[in-house]
């Protein structure tokens, strides 16, 4: 909020992944929020929507909201949507 | 279709919530419904190739067919929200995807038609919240239900006529406003920030069955999330949006 001195001005910028959920999602083919994964760094599930969207830079990065830790990094070219998975041990999609 | 695809929406209609703060009408062709709590994209094109993408929250609810209601602060160095209050007129067309996400929605079905449900909004975060109250209104749904609904002065408060009406209803929504910077004589409400105590008085009534969406700045979101925590309502059942503009 603009009244607020009380907080980090780079944290009181953090979104969530519902965010980017139109990107993640045209570029998985399925709505992304409610999608479990878990972080590569410190083993938390937790769904993409929750994760934590730091937007103010080249692309978006989602970290996990308990380590921090990075566990998606999303970039968008003229041409494509690079997203780097690196930090998720994996991602958990039900089947129909 | 797919929701995915970005298809042309046409503006019907522009109203003003607040002095800052309007609603935008789009039809959407095909478009095959959403749930409440679900946003879309829009897509600004400029002649030179350049184009922006922001998400907005749809305010309205799902059982209008065939198109959905935006309502969008306006952002003075911001470049969608200006674009929208200042340029587009009704009949105009935008780019437009989704329904998006299904992590921050409430639906008058299953179990969460009959559970507490406890709402706390900062400014614009109200709007998706706005499509669950909606819904819930037009459900017939009578589960109890209360929104804590910040703003800073009264005439910036968003929807506060149908949120009057809505709680007029007797169907078991209450709406506690508070006001941070400014408030009208004789005021009776909430007169600070959101903070632990106003939390738990303001849940107390629906007790820890509740379920939980809270929407706005991150401050505002940390806050009222960690009070619930602490308060001991179960993390499952806390969902959280923090809005603001996003840098795709």
């Amino acid at each position: 909020m603009a009244d607020d001195t009380t907080v980090d001005p780079v944290e009181a910028q953090v979104l969530d992944g519902n965010a980017v959920a139109g990107l993640l999602a045209a570029a998985f083919g399925v709505e992304m929020t409610e999608v479990p994964g878990a972080c590569a760094h410190c083993g938390t599930v937790s769904m993409v929507g929750e994760l934590r969207a730091y937007v103010r830079a080249p692309g978006t990065v989602l970290r996990c909201p308990a380590c921090s830790g990075v566990v998606l990094r999303v970039v968008e070219t003229p041409s494509a949507t690079l997203i780097d998975v690196r930090g998720a041990a994996y991602l958990r999609f039900e089947r129909g | 279709m797919n929701p995915i695809a970005w298809r042309l929406a046409t503006m019907t209609a522009i109203r003003d919530e607040t002095p800052t703060v309007r609603s935008f009408t789009l039809s959407i062709p095909d478009w095959g419904g959403h749930r409440a709590g679900q946003h879309v994209d829009l897509r600004l094109t400029a002649e030179d190739g350049y184009s922006v993408e922001r998400s907005y929250s749809i305010a309205s609810e799902p059982e209008r067919a065939g198109e959905i209601d935006l309502t969008v602060e306006r952002i003075d160095d911001g470049e969608v929200s200006p674009f929208l209050h200042d340029v587009v007129v009704v009949g105009d067309r935008i780019e437009v995807r989704g329904p998006i996400g299904g992590y921050f929605v409430w639906e008058a079905a299953g179990p969460m038609a009959t559970e507490p449900l406890f709402l706390v909004a900062g400014g614009s975060g109200v709007v998706p919240l706005m499509a669950m109250l909606r819904h819930r209104a037009r459900s017939g749904a009578h589960n109890p239900t209360r929104l804590l609904f910040s703003s800073r002065h009264l005439e910036e408060v968003i929807y506060r006529e149908e949120l009057d009406s809505l709680a007029a209803t007797s169907d078991g929504l209450e709406v506690v406003h508070t006001l941070t910077r400014s408030q009208p004589a004789g005021w009776m409400g909430y007169n600070r920030r959101i903070d632990d105590r106003m939390i738990a008085d303001v849940l107390a009534p629906l007790g820890m069955g509740s379920r939980s969406f809270i929407c706005g700045p991150t401050a505002l979101v940390e806050v009222a999330a960690n009070a619930l925590v602490r308060l001991g309502l179960p993390g499952d059942r806390i969902r959280t949006e923090r809005f603001g503009p996003t840098g795709t």
